[in-house]
């Protein structure tokens, strides 16, 4: 680890003057992916932040009907929020889904959003990535790509953003509050704060440096059965190599609303609307689920080793439009 | 002075005034002259210290030390350390609560699991700075804890009953090398709060139920985040069991 100086700030505000004040410093929250980072020397912070007593520690109801999530909630405790079990199951599943019960407790909802891709050769300092070190190439083209990206990737770029919780949030539409140094207010879209790899995959949201995450706010929860899925090598604790997070609403076997996002296939959650709204009227088949499955993976692209993730996300989503459906 | 300096030579100096437990659990009873020797150790320290300049910003790569006062097993502990020093490594380096084990230190193996305000987490992913103003909670510090938290009462005594949770992966042989069953009993406490809380997991079929059983499923989805590389697990689970069911 590279030596670095130390502050805690009292308030989001502060937080973000803080960042603006300190070349070279970063916030540091649950900090269960910035010190593993830190420890490899691929994050060399000069200054740290330390936000967890800004508060922002509370889940409270809004007046259309939908929750704020205060960035420092930690997932542990959203997932276990009973309003969130109730109203949105699809988001507790995704977050238990994801790390374990002692990174959960840690692990906030402003940094599980901001974590980075777990890309082998991104961790691995000797090893050429242009997200790690711009210009340098990318390993994971020609090498061992298991993990990695089937849509939206660039020559530069074939890495995967790791969040379950991202995923969710993304299927119900969320929006995420920040707060700049010179005190003004943001609401970004979850479908807008992750990018794709593009020329800079060294960006991986369209977040400022002087920003700093409030709160993530969800809208009323939309009709329809709520399910999370996560295909991964191991049964507990591993990154998704395919996950789905879908709300279905079905009467008599016709499919009234669908959404669906994906994980583990993208450098940010991956949804198609189109392939939604397809859907709609559609009587629920495995016809008509893997013609939705045709329409996500437009444009998807193998690149040796991850090429079972095309065909393993068309049978994942057809099994969950088929189980959603059946209710 | 002893042979090792800092909190460390005043343990070894003392030594032979402490009662020491030193089974496979790794619980070290010191009697109270552990912190009365601790305090003055901090306050030499404190002096040393004094001319060390620690919040002004670094020179290029130099070391950042700074103030820390960590509050471990119902002591309080001034510390001057390096600003990258991780809970782990203050408990194990600066405090030779050895208990906590440094496994991968990157959060991937659970060795290193202590409670922190009464949760469990990773000890090697939290910077020691970040730990002050909430009660840590080792595995030395757990038949205290399950007393009732009157640690210096407990602490005084001559004889402190194990925590439950030891005593049950005792009775079920719950581990084979021992390297990794600090974590695992550390970690098995805090998951026993937070199904006991009403908490779900990834394997509850009822995610609104507040009161799942735990069952074996559960246990093992719970405890995923700790790795047991003799594959202890059927008994580690056991002892889980039994624990759970006892009262809390």
């Amino acid at each position: 680890m590279k030596a670095f100086t130390y502050e805690r700030v009292d308030s989001p505000q502060a937080a973000a003057q803080a960042v603006a004040a300190t070349p070279g410093s970063r916030f540091v929250a649950g900090g269960t992916n910035l010190l593993d980072l830190m420890k490899l020397q691929i994050e060399t912070p000069q200054h740290l932040i330390d936000v967890n007593r800004v508060g922002l520690d509370r889940i409270e109801d809004t007046d259309d009907g939908g929750l704020r999530i205060g960035a420092l909630v930690r997932n542990s405790d959203l997932a276990a929020d009973l309003r969130v079990r109730q109203r949105y199951p699809v988001l507790s599943r995704a977050l238990l889904a994801g790390a374990s019960g002692q990174l959960r407790n840690r692990a906030t909802t402003g940094g599980n959003l901001l974590q980075r891709t777990r890309c082998y050769y991104f961790y691995d300092p000797a090893q050429p990535c242009n997200k790690r070190q711009p210009g340098s190439g990318c390993s994971a083209l020609g090498g061992y790509n298991r993990i990695h990206a089937v849509l939206g990737a660039s020559e530069q770029c074939i890495a995967t953003h790791p969040s379950d919780m991202a995923v969710a949030m993304r299927v119900l539409d969320a929006q995420v509050e920040t707060v700049s140094s010179q005190g003004s207010d943001r609401v970004i879209p979850i479908a807008n704060f992750h990018r794709l790899p593009g020329d800079s995959p060294e960006r991986d949201t369209h977040i400022e440096a002087d920003e700093f995450i409030t709160s993530v706010t969800l809208p009323p929860p939309p009709p329809g059965r709520q399910l999370y899925r996560k295909v991964r090598d191991r049964a507990s604790y591993a990154f998704a190599l395919v996950s789905v997070a879908a709300i279905v609403d079905a009467e008599g076997g016709e499919i009234r609303h669908a959404r669906f996002a994906f994980g583990g296939l993208a450098h940010k959650p991956w949804r198609v609307e189109k392939a939604e709204s397809d859907l709609v009227g559609e009587t629920a088949s495995k016809a008509a689920f893997d013609g939705a499955g045709d329409a996500v993976l437009i444009g998807a692209q193998g690149y040796g080793h991850n090429d079972f993730k095309i065909s393993l996300t068309q049978r994942v989503l057809s099994g969950v439009l088929t189980e959603a459906s059946a209710h | 002075m002893a042979a090792r300096d800092g909190v460390a030579g005043m343990l070894f100096a003392v030594a032979n005034d402490f009662e020491w437990t030193g089974d496979l659990l790794s619980v070290v009873l010191p009697k109270n002259s552990l912190r009365a020797w601790l305090r003055i150790d901090c306050w030499i320290k404190e002096a040393q210290m004094s001319r060390i300049e620690s919040t002004e910003p670094r020179a290029a790569g130099l070391a950042v030390t700074m103030p820390c006062e960590l509050s471990v097993n119902g002591g309080t502990w001034e510390l001057e350390i390096d600003s990258r020093t991780t809970l782990l490594d203050a408990l194990r380096e600066h405090l030779l609560l050895t208990g906590s084990k440094k496994g991968c230190d990157h959060g991937q193996c659970g060795a290193c699991t202590v409670l922190v305000a009464g949760r469990r987490v990773n000890a090697c992913l939290m910077l020691a700075l970040m730990a002050q103003g909430d009660d840590v909670v080792t595995i030395e510090g757990l038949p205290a804890l399950a007393m009732g938290g009157e640690s210096s009462q407990a602490l005084a005594t001559e004889s402190v009953p194990l925590h439950p949770m030891q005593q049950a992966f005792l009775s079920h042989d719950g581990f084979q090398c021992g390297y990794c069953t600090p974590g695992q009993i550390c970690s098995a406490v805090g998951m026993l709060a937070e199904a006991r809380a009403g908490m779900p997991s990834g394997v509850s079929d009822d995610l609104e139920a507040m009161d799942a059983p735990l069952t074996g499923d559960e246990i093992r989805e719970r405890m995923s985040g700790n790795l047991c590389r003799c594959s202890a697990y059927p008994n580690i689970v056991d002892a889980i069991k039994q624990a759970a069911q006892a009262q809390p």
